[in-house]
């Protein structure tokens, strides 16, 4: 039992990455249906400029991340600018092609400045253990779980209750009924892609901080993964996204642990295939049949 | 036993009814009207009697060499080859293929050469494919699109793409042809052509019409039978004359009388 | 007799013949050296790879990123085989194991998946040629992480161009047939196409299935001629590559696709020792080319041999 609420706490903070990341392929694709493929990579520019922050500017973990999470926003809204918004009527594969473009554009780009190996974070905070009823949880974890939350419920907060949250579910139920109804539509995308791409980026530097290790293609295996998560909670549908996340961290987790370490990295695509089997709008999602 | 029978259908959309109990008949050879104001549930109907939609309630039951076949929760595709096709409201033709490919895609379902027969290049292959050219020819000349035949669909006047999808429809081999607002965006003229059309492919391929249609006069001249669809539910039916003077439907289409 | 003998089947004979000649010829006189001739390779298998990527993506309009997966198959019944008959028996077998074997796969796979729409298909493609690749790295007789290695090397120019001849064929005479119309249509429509009595799913699996087993013959010739495979050679990074050939020659353009394996064989021959820098302008090349001219190269469009030859002659008759 010990074991398995170490493995869940494990899980837990693994699985608050992919939540993170998870968020901003959501929101993407809730308001203009485009499975951002260069989410993933945003995560790794977040991790690289933390670590800049850290060892270049010699700041503290906490400024790297804020530091971290304004130049994925700004680099999110840039790449919307120039890559995306040119095919806002393209078909959705022009579009998913361009993302894998963008992808491949920043990992190779990142790979050409910084190289290809692997890279140690620095550290940052002193490894201490807290042992609580037979679990010990690391502080790295702490951080990892409290930060998650916060900004959780920050973009609660932001999508609920905030003049730009409102504009940005609207947009996502219909993009020609809000610009009719005076809302901005291409600023409210804008805030969409810099939002999910600071919560992608606060999410690479926590990685970094939890792994130590970060390289160029850091990226792409867990932003496949936390699309997946997305998949699973109901793509569109923020909460679906944060559950989505926790749930397949804890299941690869478990899954490690009890059964297999190979057959780990297989049951994140295992759970997509079986979602997409049973209920292919997601555990949370809402099922659109197109208008004929 | 009429050729398509349809008895308390119903579709609802969550809280929304589309249609409510509509029951109706249409014969062997006779050509139906399907009118009402719009949002009336008319198109629901027709995706329902295609399969595209699954009816909430009801059942629909069509005859098929004199056997009666329950359409329910049947694939379109497997609607289509029970002898029932369609036109749609929207123009869907296949936009980047040529006239004659768009015919020749609908007659798929008669194709009796296999997949490995084709790629090897059997005779029969080409006897096949003679066959499916020829009568798709046959076909875009009765339709006058034969001089248009290797045009894209996509580059033909709005009036031959109307034309063009009623060739593709018939090129199914259709008992009952279903017609989603031929006349939609025509002038008079082509409307009074399109009459004549509809008149000539009725008895020229021995099938039955159900029509749905907003142009009153065409639906008038044409139709034998009217069924009137108002919020979803069936007010009237009977002849062109009995629904012009039948007072609900005029209120319907004219709000009621004050 | 006139189906099978006439200008067309003639004029591209002829020309297929006159291609084989002249590169044969190249390698006999040793100007195409052994260094050349990796490259020469390599891009034949490519041609493949992404003339049967275009049959799934361009025909029929199913988006596929799991390619590199049943490359895989191809690769590894290959290299099995040619473990126990080490000559070309054993490959035209082990092609022969891997088509069906990727087949039977592609079937399992596309019975949930091509029920989903394109991005969405893309990513359950993605994730099952993830499967696939770990499943390899987790089987004893495939060697785990290490691979196979001391691969008899069985694939010659010669073979090569005779299975690239064969999946040409098959492709063509595939898409003009009406089993092919019936796919494009799925592409155009698939609400029009399913109403016009079209089984839509038995289409899009269709191409999806030929077009498994053609990436399964493009793997088994790479194994024989590579000597040695491992899992990581058909990571999604190869899908990519292919994926990128695809959209660079035009979807739908299988000339399209051949051009554009050999212009980008050239590429990265000239760009070998800057890997990175390669993948940047493959990268930048994307996007641009998506946003400008989205077709491609070709666009839907062939090159047509014939055309070009009678273009000649009236010139020449002026």
């Amino acid at each position: 039992m010990t074991l398995f609420l170490q493995q869940l706490v494990n899980g837990l903070s693994l699985g608050s990455i992919f939540a993170l990341v998870a968020l901003g392929y959501t929101m993407v694709y809730g308001i203009i249906k485009l499975i951002n493929f260069a989410h993933g990579d945003i995560y790794m520019v977040g991790a690289y400029i933390g670590y800049m922050a850290i060892t270049s500017l010699k700041v503290g973990l906490f400024p790297a991340i804020i530091i971290a999470m304004i130049t994925c926003a700004v680099l999110g809204v840039v790449i919307e600018k120039i890559a995306y918004k040119p095919l806002r009527n393209a078909s959705r594969i022009t579009s998913l092609i361009t993302a894998i473009g963008v992808s491949l554009l920043l990992e190779y780009v990142m790979m050409y400045f910084m190289g290809a190996g692997v890279r140690t974070f620095p550290d940052v905070m002193d490894k201490t253990k807290i042992e609580f009823a037979g679990l010990s949880i690391t502080s790295a974890q702490l951080l990892i779980l409290g930060t998650t939350l916060l900004l959780m419920l920050l973009l609660q907060f932001i999508v609920k209750k905030t003049k730009i949250g409102k504009a940005m579910r609207a947009v996502s139920v219909d993009a020609d009924a809000a610009r009719l109804m005076g809302i901005n539509v291409d600023r409210t995308i804008s805030y969409t892609f810099a939002i999910g791409s600071a919560l992608a980026g606060a999410a690479g530097v926590l990685v970094g901080v939890y792994y130590n290790t970060i390289s160029p293609l850091m990226g792409v295996t867990p932003g496949l993964k936390a699309f997946i998560a997305a998949v699973f909670g109901g793509i569109g549908v923020i909460p679906g996204a944060m559950f989505g996340g926790l749930f397949i961290g804890v299941a690869e987790t478990m899954v490690g642990v009890y059964w297999s370490s190979l057959i780990k990295d297989a049951v994140v695509y295992i759970i997509l295939i079986l979602i997409l089997l049973i209920k292919p709008s997601g555990i949370l999602g809402k099922n659109v049949k197109e208008k004929v | 036993m009429a050729l398509l029978s349809i008895k308390n259908l119903t579709k609802n959309f969550g809280g929304l009814c589309a249609n409510s109990n509509i029951s109706m008949e249409i014969d062997d050879g006779e050509l139906v009207g399907l009118i009402g104001p719009n949002g009336a549930g008319k198109t629901t109907l027709f995706n329902m009697l295609t399969g595209v939609y699954e009816p909430s309630e009801g059942t629909i039951d069509f005859v098929r060499d004199g056997k009666e076949v329950r359409l329910n929760g049947k694939k379109p595709y497997v609607v289509t080859a029970l002898g029932l096709a369609r036109t749609f409201q929207n123009i869907r033709l296949f936009q980047n293929l040529s006239v004659i490919d768009n015919v020749k895609i609908a007659m798929n379902k008669d194709v009796k050469c296999g997949v490995v027969a084709s790629i090897l290049r059997f005779p029969m292959f080409f006897k096949e494919e003679e066959r499916i050219e020829k009568e798709a020819l046959e076909l875009l000349d009765i339709l006058h699109l034969a001089d248009k035949k290797d045009e894209l669909a996509c580059n033909l006047p709005y009036g031959e793409q109307r034309r063009l999808e009623i060739a593709r429809a018939l090129a199914t081999r259709p008992k009952l042809l279903f017609l989603d607002e031929p006349a939609a965006g025509m002038n008079p003229q082509e409307t009074a052509e399109l009459t004549q059309l509809i008149r000539r492919i009725k008895d020229e391929f021995h099938i039955s019409v159900l029509l749905i249609e907003h142009d009153m006069s065409l639906v008038m001249n044409l139709c034998e039978r009217i069924y009137v669809l108002d919020y979803g539910k069936c007010i009237a039916s009977g002849t062109p004359a009995e629904i012009q003077t039948n007072k609900r439907v005029i209120e319907a289409y004219l709000g009621e009388e004050v | 007799m006139k189906h099978y003998v006439n200008k067309n089947t003639m004029t591209w004979t002829l020309f297929a013949a006159v291609v084989f000649a002249l590169i044969e010829g190249l390698i006999l006189a040793d100007i195409l050296d052994s260094y050349y001739q990796v490259t020469l390779i390599t891009i034949c298998i490519n041609i493949i790879l992404a003339l049967s990527l275009n049959l799934i993506i361009g025909y029929s309009g199913q988006f596929s990123l799991g390619h590199a997966g049943f490359m895989a198959i191809g690769a590894y019944c290959a290299a099995l085989t040619l473990a126990k008959l080490p000559n070309l028996m054993g490959l035209l077998l082990g092609i022969l194991i891997g088509i069906v074997i990727s087949g039977i796969i592609a079937l399992i796979i596309a019975i949930p998946t091509l029920r989903l729409r394109g991005d969405y298909l893309a990513i359950a493609t993605l994730g099952f040629s993830e499967v696939i690749r770990i499943a390899i790295l987790n089987m004893d007789v495939t060697g785990g992480a290490a691979g196979l290695s001391n691969i008899p090397k069985i694939t010659t120019f010669p073979v090569i161009y005779i299975f690239i001849l064969i999946t040409l064929i098959v492709i063509v005479n595939f898409a003009r047939s009406s089993h092919g119309r019936a796919c494009a249509s799925v592409r155009e429509d698939e609400i029009a196409s399913e109403s016009m009595g079209v089984n839509t799913t038995k289409y899009k699996t269709l191409a999806f299935v030929i077009g498994a087993a053609l990436a399964s013959v493009g793997g088994a010739l790479y194994a024989a001629y590579f000597y040695v495979i491992n899992p990581g050679t058909f990571g999604f990074q190869k899908s990519i590559d292919i994926l990128v050939i695809v959209v660079f020659g035009g979807m739908g353009s299988l000339t399209g696709s051949i051009v554009a394996a050999i212009i980008l064989g050239f590429i990265t021959l000239a760009l070998q020792s800057f890997a990175e820098l390669r993948m940047i302008l493959y990268a930048v090349a994307i996007i641009v080319i998506m946003i400008y001219r989205p077709s491609g190269l070709f666009g839907n469009k062939e090159l047509n041999i014939t055309k070009l030859f009678k273009k000649k002659e009236r010139k020449e008759a002026k």
